[in-house]
């Protein structure tokens, strides 16, 4: 029998329609004392509004330096089935499918070694397991190694990758993202189990601009699919779209940012120099529109939470590169991202944070890149730049003039 | 694969770096058939949509929310589900909604049926709302200024028939981080909450030498507020700097910021992550501050009310709230919403000259 609390508060949160995370904690408490406390605890935090965990303390598996989040209760006398309740993070499959029989093996192994009580998924996007203690680290690992799963990342490492459903579900998806992922997840394996950046490193990949894995606002190197031919268009599917009454100037031709679409009643017009990829129209008119070949991804870099210098979005450093195996060209990019950033890099500074302080020119040069006008909003409005004595020996103007 | 659980277990064997499975193992044949090559889709109701390939093959989704927080009892429910209809064959978006993978479209109306029978909340697909981002919260995290699941759960719970039926302009991205830390995407969602805290840490001297180092919790500070105290080998907080971000708290155990009655809530609106019409844009401040007031958070829910509710009526279909707050601008939302604006609102940190008004056009709004 495990300890039964009182949770007056916490029940108020089991009704109402959205399925109730309280019932959850119910259900794995009424068999796992581990789970048990963690509700009584969590009812105390209701009352005190007041979160009742220490920091995170280390521990782990062999080998590795990361994949598990120590955790300890304040209150461990009060609530000792959580006086550890470590994190144990597993590395998902790549667009989050599953078999019944692979949810099933990971419910009866965390029945016997953790607490019963899961995240499907973690915002990087692990599968998380959410308490246990100490000595149940190693079979953990081992039993999860048996059966081909692997562990997650953790602290100032390459974290687990993750990207969008991709081609496996989506006409929309200009990139392999799952293979991306599972490829690159592979490649960097001793970056991901063995802290050894600056601090941590996301990537993120999605198959088109619509960015369903937030990719652009969360992963220090975000890949996002794209395409450099035309929208083909089907325009009798783009008639009966308007014929079920969608109001085509008004939702897709004024809507479109780039101002290049026309209609005029009967048939849908893009100037497509002027597109700027966006993907309004084509997912409003999904099966009327579809974007064609070269198909290949952008290359963002630095996006990261407020933590120190403010949020950041992705910005631009590689407009197109194309997205074939073995992905030569973005691994020979990471690695010389990761040799520079670990030279430079402060404690605790994330790569964005980096280019930001040393200057985009001093990273574009390391990884090898050109300078381009996609890579800016606009260029620079003060007067204050830089010279290398190499530039001054340069008279581009010979050329560009000529 | 069959999958084994030893008794006894040699954990010495382990094998190291292996990675996670291949995902083609974990495809329904229809996938693996069609896998790049889909045409189209249709959203048949809230809840259903049907992937279309060249070939002509279908694949049918059936989506329903979860709270994330999943017990192992409920994971095999699931499991026994998608077994029964879906030869085994589910995935999960990175909203945390469960999705059931049907290839045979006899299965798919005794499925939804049995879904809603056990009351499982099937909807989120298309403009509407969909299930929300968030982080652990009370339940699991030592900086947690608000707990997080239970924010998601009033707050579907107080907008469950934009889930399961109703419509919106387009789609509502909720968020929930439980610190300025932002575990989740936050700072891109089109309604989205942060807890806050309102007032200094407390240094705890004697626990600093001992739990902390100088130079990592100094550079931690954002704004520079953190320097030495070598008298007593600790360290001083300007006050007239700090805002409360609790990053120094991340680094340095000694310096507990955590207040019950200062703690709360605020909301920030307006962002987006796709590049659909206009670039991504970071979620700005809506609300200040309202106060931790468990279970229900009722102060949260209000307020959100009202600028859900503006939204709906007034932007254009296809605007995501980002989109409708820059068409009518910022004085505009505060006048419909009756929300006030406070000194809080005027940004004074490293950039905050930039979104200073620097013009003459406004619109009145009394």
């Amino acid at each position: 029998m495990t300890k039964k609390y009182e949770t007056p508060l916490l029940d108020e949160l089991e009704k109402g329609p959205f399925p109730s995370f309280v019932t959850e904690m119910k259900k794995a408490a009424a068999k796992n004392p581990m789970a048990a406390d963690e509700l009584g605890l969590l009812e105390k935090s209701f009352r005190d509004k007041v979160t009742y965990w220490k920091h995170g303390g280390i521990v782990g598996v062999r080998g590795y330096g990361g994949g598990v989040i120590g955790r300890y209760s304040q209150l461990a006398d009060q609530f000792p089935g959580v006086a550890h309740f470590h994190t144990v993070r597993v590395n998902q499959v790549a667009g989050l499918f599953y078999t019944s029989e692979t949810i099933k093996f990971l419910c009866d192994l965390w029945d016997k070694y953790g607490s019963g009580l899961t995240n499907f998924h973690g915002s990087t996007g692990d599968i998380i397991l959410l308490g246990t203690v100490t000595e149940n680290l190693e079979p953990l690992a081992t039993i999860l190694s048996m059966n081909g799963f692997d562990l997650g990342g953790s602290g100032s490492a390459m974290r687990t990758p993750s990207c969008c459903v991709g081609p496996a579900r989506c006409e929309w998806s200009m990139i392999d993202t799952l293979d991306i992922t599972y490829d690159l997840t592979q490649e960097f394996q001793d970056e991901l189990h063995r802290p050894q950046f600056p601090y941590k490193f996301k990537i993120k990949t999605v198959g088109c601009p619509v960015d369903c894995n937030a990719s652009i606002a969360r992963a220090d190197l975000s890949i996002i699919g794209t395409w450099k031919g035309p929208i083909a268009i089907d325009q009798d599917k783009v008639k009966d779209y308007a014929k079920k009454g969608m109001n085509i100037q008004e939702e897709i031709v004024n809507m479109c940012p780039g101002k290049c679409i026309t209609w005029d009643g009967n048939s849908l017009n893009i100037n497509n120099a002027d597109c700027l990829h966006c993907m309004h129209c084509i997912t409003k008119l999904a099966g009327a529109l579809k974007p064609t070949p070269p198909f290949g991804a952008v290359i963002l870099i630095g996006a990261k939470a407020p933590f120190v210098i403010g949020a950041t979005l992705s910005w631009v450093i590689v407009p197109f590169m194309e997205m074939k195996p073995p992905y030569q060209e973005l691994k020979d990019l990471i690695r010389n991202m990761w040799d520079w950033w670990n030279e430079y890099g402060k404690n605790r500074e994330r790569i964005g944070e980096l280019i930001i302080r040393r200057g985009m020119r001093e990273f574009l040069e390391v990884c090898g890149l050109e300078p381009t006008p996609e890579m800016v909003r606009e260029p620079r409005n003060d007067p204050f730049w830089f010279w290398k004595e190499e530039d001054l020996e340069k008279k581009p103007w010979e050329e560009f003039l000529k | 694969m069959p999958y084994v659980i030893p008794e006894v277990v040699d954990v010495k064997q382990r094998k190291t770096d292996i990675g996670p499975p291949h995902y083609k193992n974990f495809l329904p044949p229809v996938i693996q058939k069609n896998y790049g090559d889909w045409k189209t889709h249709e959203i048949l109701s809230p809840g259903l949509m049907v992937h279309i390939a060249n070939s002509g093959d279908k694949i049918w989704t059936v989506r329903v929310a979860s709270p994330r927080l999943l017990s192992t009892d409920t994971l095999r429910e699931i499991a026994e589900i998608a077994e029964k209809y879906c030869d085994g064959y589910l995935r999960f978006t990175t909203r945390n909604n469960i999705e059931f993978l049907v290839s045979d479209e006899s299965k798919v109306k005794p499925l939804m049926d049995e879904l809603a029978a056990k009351k499982y909340m099937i909807g989120g697909i298309g403009s509407r709302v969909s299930n929300i981002v968030h982080t652990q919260g009370w339940i699991h995290c030592h900086s947690a200024a608000v707990d997080a699941s239970a924010l998601v759960k009033v707050i579907m719970d107080e907008f469950a028939d934009y889930f399961t039926t109703k419509e919106t302009p387009n789609k509502v991205r909720f968020a929930v981080a439980c610190c300025t830390n932002m575990c989740g995407a936050v700072h891109c969602s089109d309604i989205a909450y942060v807890g806050i805290h309102r007032k200094l840490p407390r240094i705890e001297h004697e626990n600093f030498k001992n739990l902390c180092e100088l130079p990592t919790t100094m550079a931690s500070c954002p704004t520079a507020a953190i320097t030495p105290d070598p008298a007593k080998k600790s360290i001083k907080i300007n006050a007239d700097k700090c805002m409360y971000c609790g990053n120094c708290f991340s680094v340095c155990p000694a310096l507990p910021i955590a207040d019950p009655e200062n703690d709360g809530v605020a909301i920030v609106v307006g962002g987006k992550v796709g590049n659909l019409r206009k670039p991504p844009m970071f979620s700005k401040l809506a609300v200040a501050y309202l106060p931790n007031n468990p279970p229900r958070w009722p102060e949260v829910v209000k307020a959100t009310r009202k600028i859900f509710d503006a939204y709906v009526a007034g932007a254009k279909k296809h605007e995501r709230v980002g989109e409708w707050i820059e068409r009518i601008g910022w004085e505009k939302f505060f006048a419909v919403t009756g929300l006030p604006f406070t000194f809080q609102h005027i940004d004074d940190w490293t950039y905050a000259f930039k979104t200073f008004r620097t013009t003459t056009q406004m619109k009145w709004t009394k």
